[in-house]
């Protein structure tokens, strides 16, 4: 006997616009408004509207019988904010899908970022925002976390801990779980926090295997399927995926929405299969504990950090702008600080991945620029413009001082580090 | 089964030398040779080879380690020489010209008549060697390949590295030139192109059915030399090409422009010689850039080593490239590269920049950006060096056999199709 646990990420980045470094302290369109609503819009019919109707479709079916369908999901502050201003309706779902009180919203970084490894303050500060916007959108205080990609490690979870959060989600990744089963609840290293470990094998026959013709398990049928679920053990199956798998990576015409729709009634087939959203599994008492030293995470292969930190580019970007962290945040300017964190979305670091460049592969399917080399340019030109914007305003802001206390005054601490970083 | 025997027809080929299609044909007959398939190669003497005996004698040497037999004909032909520089080439040399060989009358007076006349001793030439398939390269060897498949009735395959419409960039595209280059191309049983850029100018200027044409990038055979970077005062950035429309070394100009403008603390260095050369002087001056633009001249051997050397970064900013060998060969030398894609290269090369041609400002933008960067400059490097290691010429052997089988297998024409296709021509 098992329970499912179904665990749906939605997220789209803030894609940037061609920027030149002739643009640099001319042009303060960082972001590309027309593609972002293009794609938004795209995603929206072929994923977010049909997968939504489906789930309320599901809930409500269920709602009035022992065994209710539930779900949970995270959603980052920066597709949020792209729903109230492009498609209000995607929203309007969401909240609809929030009332039945069979749906359960998850904690994680307002911009979808690896400010946990960069800057604890800035992290705290983007769940703290992230908090209030699912709050004032859904009603729900989430008590679960799942950081960016589910990166993991012993830090993070005793840090979630003192942060109150009952449990996090990561991967179940193999090097992690070795003889361990991912399908039971654990727990952190020297802590209580509980761990939900993500099952790869069977959220990837839904999220990567579905349509492919030449897996020979295909096509999946939804009692195939609800049998392998059944055959598993432990407190609950956890089936965390992007929710861009319905209609999105995997097509409609692979009849993705059939099978989500019919899974239910597959699985209640065995009476003691009943559905879990994140805080109700959590309660379930711990196996063991987990010592994940190294960071972990639910991509590629290696399940790693080396997507977003693998090559130089990467690291360079990553470290150019944590750097001005807080000079941005003593400018005291709104707008700044705005832009500055659309910039710490781990898509723009993705984009400058090289590991796989040279086979073509799934990085490139989500990538919009032609190579790493062109988003790493594009990434340091707006940077470069953002120091080119800080720099201004300590400048009028000193002068401002010096005005004030006459031209002898001493010089304000005001932190003139970062110099421009192209020289 | 006994060896492939191919019949080429080439005009140049190294050491005795050569522009990139020298090396071109050099790399391919090696990795024709690992392919186990035997190479005659015949190529007209150029000017500067009066001890033509002497010349051939060295190259045929050369050439035995790779089992190709060496046929030298003796002839002003030069790839990159017009019909006026041909005139002067031919007057110059005339009176020193005492040589008897295949035929009474040495050398033509103009170039078409040497075209011509390369072709005529070809022809006798096929009579009299033993082989399966006439292989040539480019329009000058076009006749001399018809000729031998007269002769002999043996498939011809025409491999063309580029076209009138590159080398003159569409404008003034000679007539006679593109009437053999066509004529080679309807002759011929299978067409190679180096890349997808030169099958698509077959296919739209020659009207050449798509399914004649096979796609053979080129490769390029590198020496294992630890490259080192010599250090020099300010940032470089180094051109190196021939001073031609085709290359595009105006852009190139106009770039350097906006980048001084942004950053004066970098040189840019022009590294060829050709028709553009007062021009692009001229420009640069008139731009106020005449310090920090420097003209090298024509550089060759150890130099151009040496300049890639000093070189933060390599620019190819051709209008109009089939292939384009030197951006492989900045990257041997770990000099990161932006290539345009008007280029064969860039359809093979991952780990570059790409900008169209005529966009100044996105060059520019790259520029400083590789420049400036470290850490792209050192991806570039880094990723691109791996890279080049690749390539390899018995690729594009094994697709040159592959399509040598394929014209094999087809039953052979008869004489009165010959006589047709001879008649239509």
């Amino acid at each position: 006997m098992v329970n499912i646990c179904l665990y749906f990420h939605v997220h789209q980045p803030y894609r940037m616009r061609k920027y030149s470094v002739f643009d640099i302290g001319h042009n303060l369109h960082y972001f590309d408004e027309e593609k972002n609503r293009e794609v938004l819009r795209k995603v929206a019919t072929k994923c977010y509207l049909p997968a939504n109707n489906i789930m309320l479709e599901l809930i409500n079916k269920y709602k009035d019988t022992d065994r209710k369908f539930k779900v949970s999901y995270s959603i980052t502050g920066v597709i949020l904010e792209q729903f109230e201003r492009y498609e209000p309706a995607v929203l309007e779902s969401f909240r609809k899908l929030a009332a039945t009180g069979c749906v359960e919203f998850v904690s994680e970084t307002y911009y979808h970022s690896l400010a946990f490894l960069y800057s604890k303050d800035e992290f705290k500060s983007q769940v703290e925002m992230h908090r209030q916007k699912i709050k004032s959108l859904f009603g729900q205080e989430p008590t679960v976390f799942r950081n960016t990609e589910l990166i993991y490690n012993n830090e993070l979870g005793k840090f979630l801990e003192s942060m109150g959060f009952t449990a996090t989600l990561t991967e179940g990744a193999d090097h992690i779980m070795v003889w361990r089963n991912p399908n039971y609840v654990h727990r952190i290293q020297d802590g209580t926090m509980r761990l939900l470990l993500k099952n790869y094998k069977l959220s990837d026959d839904i999220a990567f295997r579905f349509g492919q013709k030449s897996w020979n398990e295909y096509p999946l049928s939804v009692d195939k399927y609800a049998q392998w679920i059944h055959a598993s053990d432990g407190h609950a199956v956890n089936l965390f995926m992007d929710y861009e798998t319905f209609g999105e990576h995997q097509w409609e015409d692979t009849g993705i929405f059939e099978f989500l729709r019919s899974l239910p009634d597959a699985l209640f087939k065995n009476p003691g299969t009943t559905f879990l959203t994140v805080s109700e599994l959590a309660r379930y008492e711990p196996v063991g504990e987990l010592d994940i030293h190294n960071f972990i995470s639910w991509a590629d292969i290696e399940r790693d950090l080396s997507a977003w930190k693998g090559n130089h580019m990467q690291d360079s970007a990553l470290s150019e702008l944590y750097a001005i962290e807080t000079a941005v945040k003593e400018s005291r300017n709104a707008a700044l600080l705005e832009d500055w964190r659309k910039l710490t979305t781990s898509d723009h670091f993705y984009y400058m991945c090289t590991k796989y460049f040279n086979d073509g592969d799934v990085h490139k399917y989500f990538n919009p620029y032609e190579t790493p080399y062109e988003s790493y340019i594009n990434f340091m030109n707006i940077l470069n413009d953002v120091v080119h914007r800080l720099n201004r305003i300590n400048r009028e802001k000193r002068l401002a001082i010096e005005m004030q206390q006459g031209y002898h005054a001493p010089r304000p601490s005001i932190t003139e580090k970062p110099v421009n970083i192209i020289q | 089964m006994s060896n492939l025997k191919v019949l080429m027809f080439g005009w140049e080929f190294p050491p005795f030398f050569s522009g990139g299609l020298g090396t071109a044909c050099y790399g391919l007959t090696k990795g024709l040779h690992e392919q186990n398939v035997d190479v005659t190669f015949v190529m007209p003497q150029g000017p500067e080879s009066m001890h033509a005996e002497h010349v051939n004698l060295i190259i045929a040497s050369n050439m035995k380690q790779y089992r190709i037999k060496l046929t030298a004909v003796p002839s002003l032909l030069q790839p990159y020489l017009s019909a006026a520089e041909y005139t002067t080439a031919y007057e110059r040399h005339a009176e020193k010209l005492q040589n008897e060989s295949f035929s009474g009358k040495l050398y033509g007076k103009n170039i078409y008549e040497e075209v011509y006349r390369f072709s005529k001793i070809a022809g006798r030439i096929a009579q009299s060697e033993e082989f399966d398939i006439i292989h040539c390269h480019d329009w000058m060897t076009f006749p001399a390949g018809i000729e031998a498949k007269r002769m002999t009735g043996k498939p011809l395959i025409v491999h063309v590295h580029a076209t009138e419409f590159d080398r003159t960039g569409g404008n003034g595209v000679n007539q006679y030139v593109y009437d053999i280059e066509r004529s080679g191309m309807e002759y011929a049983d299978k067409i190679i192109a180096v890349s997808q850029f030169t099958k698509n100018k077959i296919m739209e200027c020659y009207g050449i059915p798509e399914e004649k044409i096979t796609v053979v990038h080129n490769a390029v055979d590198f020496p294992h030399v630890e490259p080192h970077h010599i250090k020099a005062s300010e940032k470089v950035v180094l051109f190196l090409g021939r001073l031609t429309l085709q290359k595009g070394p105006d852009y190139f100009i106009e770039a350097a422009k906006k980048v001084l403008d942004f950053d004066p603390h970098v040189t840019f260095i022009i590294a060829g010689s050709g028709d553009m050369e007062a021009r692009l002087i001229d420009r640069v001056a008139q731009l106020g850039i005449g310090n920090k633009v420097l003209f090298a001249g024509f550089l060759k051997g150890a130099d151009v080593d040496h300049a890639y050397r000093m070189a933060d970064l390599y620019v190819m900013p051709s209008v109009s490239e089939p292939f384009g060998i030197t951006p492989l060969e900045a990257l041997r030398n770990r000099v990161p590269v932006i290539i345009s894609k008007q280029s064969g290269v860039s359809e093979v090369l991952k780990n570059s920049l790409k900008v169209d041609f005529w966009d100044v400002d996105e060059l520019a933008n790259k520029i400083i950006s590789v420049l400036n960067y470290r850490a792209l400059h050192h991806e570039l490097t880094t990723h691109g060096a791996l890279e080049v290691q690749t390539f390899n010429w018995n690729v594009p052997a094994q697709k040159c056999v592959a399509v040598y089988k394929d014209v094999l297998a087809r039953p052979p024409a008869t004489s009165a199709m010959m006589e047709v296709l001879a008649r239509a021509r």
